[in-house]
């Protein structure tokens, strides 16, 4: 197993969706006790990982290399850096809380809602780590399977709408993401003489500028839409909408992170030249700075509260793409960060909404109101989730956001202060949700006898609110993975960036912390 | 050194209490229905008794020992520390635990890299020794007066897990080393504030007075990010002493520039915390809350964070005289705005709440003056009277069973007398009645924004005036609350008692403090006392005052100031003798200043600036914006993606026609003519054997027909 550590994690949850594809399907319970088990065993095989991991080693690691179709030059080829060890954990933590979350809400095609859901932690973490252009192509589109059919077979009324929007439109940036890899594959036959897919490789290529900027942005599509940026982002509130509370948990808290993912790893180093042309720089932020205020604006006037939610994702992640386009290490860093916040608390928000739906049947809020008298437990959770979104200090948010904003701030002072008003807009809708749904009276009768949060309910919780304590008071295990892989973008980027003058540190601190 | 060095000890006592008290608080505390609160009309309701009774009084006292207890062990720790600090050489004591939050490296202005690096630390002088002691001292009376206000009301563990972690998060406001933890205290209250003004959260307005604080603050705490931010890129650091340090190298701003930019944006944070023109109408709606939380959170600590912060950044105010005339302006301006609304207020506590609004911006002309260490006096004994006040008022409205409208009070006097003579000292220290605490405070902010360099006459022209004001809507107060006819409801009036020793004695404390806290920071001018009764200002020193600048610079002519001072107890004696003569005297059964028309209606709607705001911002620009932008999201922006499939589906079906009748057409109609063509064909091959033969027997006649006739 040693060797292959990555490979174990990549393939724990497919090993378990075929033993689980052995399990007759009646025996529901048993098939939601294995999935979980398979889950928890993804979960387990993938910590070895963080204890493993040399966050002073340059480079990638736990890298394992394969042929895979000679022919073509297409390798088995996988690694992580510090980016993708952070994301690879949310995937398989995310992946856990998921599946124990459909426990009483998936009663029917039990056995191929977990099977879909497992094949789907495999497609996602082989996203995260794999090196070879091809291979990474794969796994992204394997995604889109099982998710069509999360949202289509088990969704809401109008779950087939979404299910359509959500394959077409992100098979359509991916056939453009496509056209771009190749372009690259062939560029490098041209120039070296051999077929690769190897990212390493397609990094040695000298591509006129030109040929950057196209190449730039049929990537572009294909990342924008999964991010969602503004204005490819139709597709998330229908998804989210109809998808059933797993799936929107997963949707918005690892399957969009491919997205930006997808830039960090590969537009940035990829493309350098035009990763820094201005022109694309400022089509970047703007779009992401609509994005800010738009969704804020936009989740403002939801009367369906999942809908709120995932409005406020178009808001969250207008702040990872500024902080990946501000182009510096504190922007990029923070935008990782951020992703893991989102995924943190936005899952929270989630399934927050999901318990809601499973006792109620309906997301509206005129429906809600005064919850907070008959399911305390569940207000607090719901509270420190809304917190934690809204950027509270001590909690996650805050941490990313103003790591980003300081990115931001340091490339241009304008685009920090357009988007911190995106915190203003922010407390608004949150506490406007919270209000809606928490506080007041209780103006339903069905409202009365709601229980509170079963051991169950909170156990999905626990986790996530214990991982924003720690982002909130002690970040710095986060930022030290993340900086060698971040100064090594930068200095992909913007080879100038670390040749200033380093302004020395002020004070010695150890005598003081001894104290 | 034993307490210098505990100093990270001080706020996490409350924290524990905090803790313990929201995650295991239900236990101590068995809610039957008392917390189920349930629109009218709601069938299937449980009933609802009488709120809180069932709580056990056994459980209730852990909670009322340990809440109240673990405030008094800060406070107890922080009079040690503070007492050590004085035998501290320079009294500074850095107390660094761990890099909180440390990014990545960050090009400066300069043009050089610099490690973003926020300390967990922490860091006591002077100015945070005077602010824990004020936050810990009136914070415990008021922790233990809560025990009784809060005895009959449900929720009781809740209401003092949110005090203590109010009291957490303050004390990291005032004891951080660095800006950015002192925004962890700043956001932090201002959550804790949010949640507290909201604690009757089944009322709506309770709910929606604590989301308006929440988000005018957030505005205000905008503009104290993007000042961070500035700061650090310009001066390298976030660590206050760093920064005071590197800020010695620059001169004083002419104009506006980058220094005058971060003072100001730091301002900006300062106006939403401290309730300043224009983001002060949070706070009259924060009167939701119960009355112990606006006497401790939106009167006496937290609403003076932003007077702390901008005291804590003296130096750079120092060197911005732009924006520190901007400041003393804004002060002014809040001052004499506040002012007017109070006189005309009906409720007991908006008199309070406006009043605490008017005197924040006391504390902000001294501060835009320079007056730094005279901010910090009146913040100081402001803390007291206003504190004094509100409980005060809190103990009026327990006594009269929840009402707040003084016009159902009057002749209050005999029946709550400790009530009464707490507050009516309370009353003439606020009002600056010679001797008393807030006397001194007041009469040096004003003497300081006639006399100092900086100083503005307008500015104190301001100030006078809102010091008549001040006097007259205090006495008005009064008057219309213990004196006179009463006009209490027959039923109401049965029931009205005396408040019990747990609120009567922090009352009295108080009441002792404002008498006598004035007297460490007395005139100059009443040289006859010796240095000791200026202890205030020495003591605060090394932090606000610069070297060259005040101290012995400004030698106005002594009868001048005596002048000033008479003028201001002459403008104060006035205004409570008007509020006497139309209230008290002459007893009035309607409002007398209703006589004053329009003005008057202005005053009691509070200038209408709430439905200016709710006009241009709530509903014109986010509401608005909102919807006009969900309708652009899906009319335009879905209806795009919509149309391109709807266009796709439409090309498909062109396609499909044209293959239908074009491309397959064309196969078809080459079919179809070789059909045609084949027909006459066809026609012969019938397949009937006799025809045949008879086609066959017709040729062959045909054939010989043909040679025989040839």
């Amino acid at each position: 197993m040693d060797g292959h550590l990555l490979s174990w994690v990549l393939f724990t949850p497919l090993i378990g969706m075929a033993v689980l594809l052995l399990i007759p399907a009646e025996r529901k319970n048993l098939i939601r006790l294995w999935a979980n088990i398979a889950a928890l065993a993804g979960f387990l095989v993938s910590l070895p990982l963080v204890f493993r991991f040399d966050k002073d080693a340059s480079g990638f690691q736990f890298v394992e290399k394969a042929d895979w179709i000679p022919a073509l030059g297409v390798k088995y080829m996988i690694g992580i850096d510090g980016i993708s060890l952070l994301l690879v954990m949310l995937t398989t933590v995310i992946g856990c809380i998921a599946i124990l979350s459909s426990w009483n809400a998936i009663q029917d095609r039990v056995k191929e809602y977990y099977a879909m859901f497992l094949l789907q932690q495999t497609g996602i973490i082989g996203v995260f780590v794999s090196l070879d252009f091809f291979l990474f192509f794969v796994f992204w589109e394997v995604v889109l399977v099982p998710m069509y059919f999360i949202i289509g077979v088990w969704g809401g009324p109008r779950k087939l709408y979404a299910a359509i929007k959500f394959f077409i439109y992100t098979l359509a940036g991916g056939a453009l993401m496509l056209l771009g890899i190749l372009t690259l594959y062939f560029e490098h036959f041209k120039q070296f003489g051999y077929y690769t897919f190897e990212i390493s490789e397609l990094m040695k290529l000298n591509l006129s500028p030109v040929m950057e900027q196209w190449v730039f942005w049929a990537f572009f599509i294909g990342f924008a839409i999964k991010v969602p940026m503004f204005p490819f982002h139709t597709w998330l509130p229908d998804a989210h909408v109809e998808a059933p509370t797993a799936g929107s948990v997963v949707l918005a808290s690892v399957l969009l992170k491919m997205g930006t993912y997808g830039f960090i790893r590969f537009s940035l180093p990829l493309l350098p030249k035009a990763s820094v042309n201005a022109a694309i720089v400022q089509v970047l932020v703007a779009l992401s700075l609509i994005g800010i205020i738009y969704g804020a604006l936009v989740s403002l006037m939801q009367q369906d509260w999942k809908k709120l939610v995932a409005y406020s994702s178009v808001s969250h992640l207008g702040f990872c793409t500024l902080g990946i386009f501000a182009l510096n290490p504190n922007g990029l860093a923070g935008s990782v960060i951020q992703q893991i916040n989102h995924g943190i608390s936005t899952g929270m928000l989630f399934l927050v909404v999901g318990i809601a739906y499973e006792r109620r049947h309906t997301r509206d809020f005129k429906e809600f109101g005064g919850l907070g008298h008959v399911m305390p437990v569940y207000a607090i959770v719901a509270a420190i989730a809304m917190l934690s979104s809204a950027g509270l200090p001590l909690l996650n948010g805050f941490i990313g956001e103003f790591t980003i904003l300081q990115g931001a701030f340091e490339a241009n002072r304008a685009w920090a202060a357009i988007a911190v008003t995106g915190i203003i807009f922010g407390a608004a809708y949150l506490l406007w949700m919270y209000q809606r749904t928490m506080l007041g009276q209780i103006t339903n009768p069905k409202n009365l006898r709601l229980p509170d949060l079963s051991f169950r309910e909170l156990a999905t919780f626990l986790p996530l609110i214990a991982w924003a304590i720690w982002i909130g008071v002690y970040p710095q295990p986060h930022f030290a993975v993340l900086e060698k892989p971040v100064a090594q973008i930068v200095e992909r980027v913007r080879p100038d960036y670390f040749q200033k003058p380093v302004q020395q540190a002020e004070a010695p601190r150890a005598a003081e912390v001894a104290r | 050194m034993t307490f210098l060095d505990s100093i990270w000890l001080i706020p996490l006592f409350p924290l524990f209490g905090a803790v313990v008290m929201l995650l295991l608080g239900r236990k101590f505390d068995p809610q039957g229905p008392s917390e189920v609160a349930v629109a009218a009309g709601v069938e299937g309701a449980p009933s609802v008794a009488h709120p809180g009774h069932h709580a056990s009084s056994k459980a209730k006292a852990i909670v009322s020992v340990l809440c109240p207890g673990m405030v008094l062990l800060s406070f107890i720790f922080s009079v040690g520390a503070v007492l050590e600090l004085m035998g501290t050489p320079g009294r500074v004591h850095q107390l660094i635990q761990f890099t909180w939050l440390a990014g990545l490296p960050f090009t400066t202005q300069t043009g050089a890299l610099a490690q973003f690096a926020a300390d967990w630390g922490f860091l006591l002088d002077p100015l945070s020794a005077v602010m824990i002691l004020v936050v810990t001292g009136i914070g415990f009376l008021i922790h233990v007066y809560s025990i009784g206000y809060m005895g009959h009301e449900g929720g009781y563990y809740r209401f003092f897990g949110y005090l203590n972690l109010f009291v957490f998060f303050m004390l990291m406001l005032v004891l951080a080393n660095n800006y950015v933890l002192m925004f962890v205290g700043w956001e932090g209250v201002g959550l804790c504030s949010y949640l507290l003004i909201g604690f009757y959260f089944h009322k709506k307005s309770a709910a929606d007075a604590g989301k308006k604080a929440f988000i005018v603050n957030r505005i205000g705490d905008a503009g104290f990010i993007l000042g961070m931010l500035l700061m650090f890129s310009v001066v390298g650091s976030v660590r206050f002493l760093d920064v005071n340090k590197a800020l010695a190298q620059f001169a004083p701003e002419v104009g506006f520039g980058v220094l005058s930019a971060i003072a100001l944006l730091l301002f900006i944070g300062a106006t939403g915390k401290s309730a300043q023109f224009p983001l002060y109408v949070w706070l009259p709606d924060a009167m939701e809350g119960p009355t112990p939380v606006s006497a401790l959170i939106h009167a006496a600590t937290m609403v003076t964070a932003g007077v702390y912060m901008v005291a804590r950044s003296n130096v750079l105010f120092r060197l911005t005289p732009e924006t520190s005339a901007i400041v003393a302006v804004v002060g002014a301006l809040t001052a004499i705005l506040a002012a007017s609304i109070a006189v005309a207020q009906n409720d007991i506590k908006r008199v309070l709440a406006y009043s605490t609004v008017s005197q924040l911006g006391f504390m902000f002309m001294a501060l835009g003056v320079g007056a730094y260490w005279v901010a910090i006096f009146h913040l100081y004994t402001h803390a007291f009277f206003k504190a004094l006040l509100f409980l005060g008022s809190g103990s009026v409205i327990h006594a009269m069973g929840g009402e707040q409208d003084m016009r159902r009070m009057g002749g209050l006097k005999d029946k709550i007398p400790i009530t009464h003579a707490t507050m009516l000292i309370g009353t003439l220290a606020i009002a600056g009645v010679p001797g008393l605490a807030g006397f001194f405070s007041k009469d040096e902010i004003l003497w300081q924004v006639f006399s100092s360099p900086a100083g503005m006459k307008g500015v104190y022209v301001v100030g006078i005036v809102t010091a008549g004001l001040t006097a007259f809507y205090m006495w008005r107060l009064m008057a219309l609350t213990f004196y006179g006819q009463s006009r209490v409801e027959p039923h109401v009036a049965a029931h009205v008692h005396e408040s019990p020793r747990v609120m009567t004695v922090p009352l009295m404390v108080l009441a002792a403090g404002s008498v006598l806290a004035g007297w460490i920071g007395v005139p100059k001018l009443w040289s006859f006392l010796p240095e000791g009764f200026r202890a205030f200002e020495h003591w605060l020193a090394p932090v606000l005052i610069a070297e060259t600048a005040h101290g012995a610079e400004h030698h106005a002519d002594a009868a001048l100031e005596w002048g000033l001072m008479l003028l201001s107890v002459v403008v104060a004696g006035c205004g409570m003798l008007l509020a006497w003569f139309l209230y008290q005297k002459r007893a009035p059964k309607t409002e007398p200043l209703a006589a004053l028309g329009g003005l008057h209606k202005l005053l009691l709607n509070k200038w209408y600036v709430d439905e200016i705001y709710d006009f241009l911002f709530v509903n014109g620009m986010v509401k608005g914006g909102g919807n006009a932008l969900s309708r652009f999201d899906q009319k335009v922006v879905d209806g795009g993606v919509n149309g391109a499939g709807w266009l796709t589906r439409f090309t498909s079906t062109i396609s499909m026609w044209w293959d239908t009748w074009i491309v397959d057409g064309l196969v078809r109609l080459t079919g179809f003519s070789v059909k045609i063509a084949s027909y006459p064909v066809r026609m012969l091959q019938t397949g009937s054997v006799q025809s045949y033969a008879l086609v066959f027997v017709l040729g062959i006649a045909a054939v010989f027909g043909y040679y025989l006739v040839r």
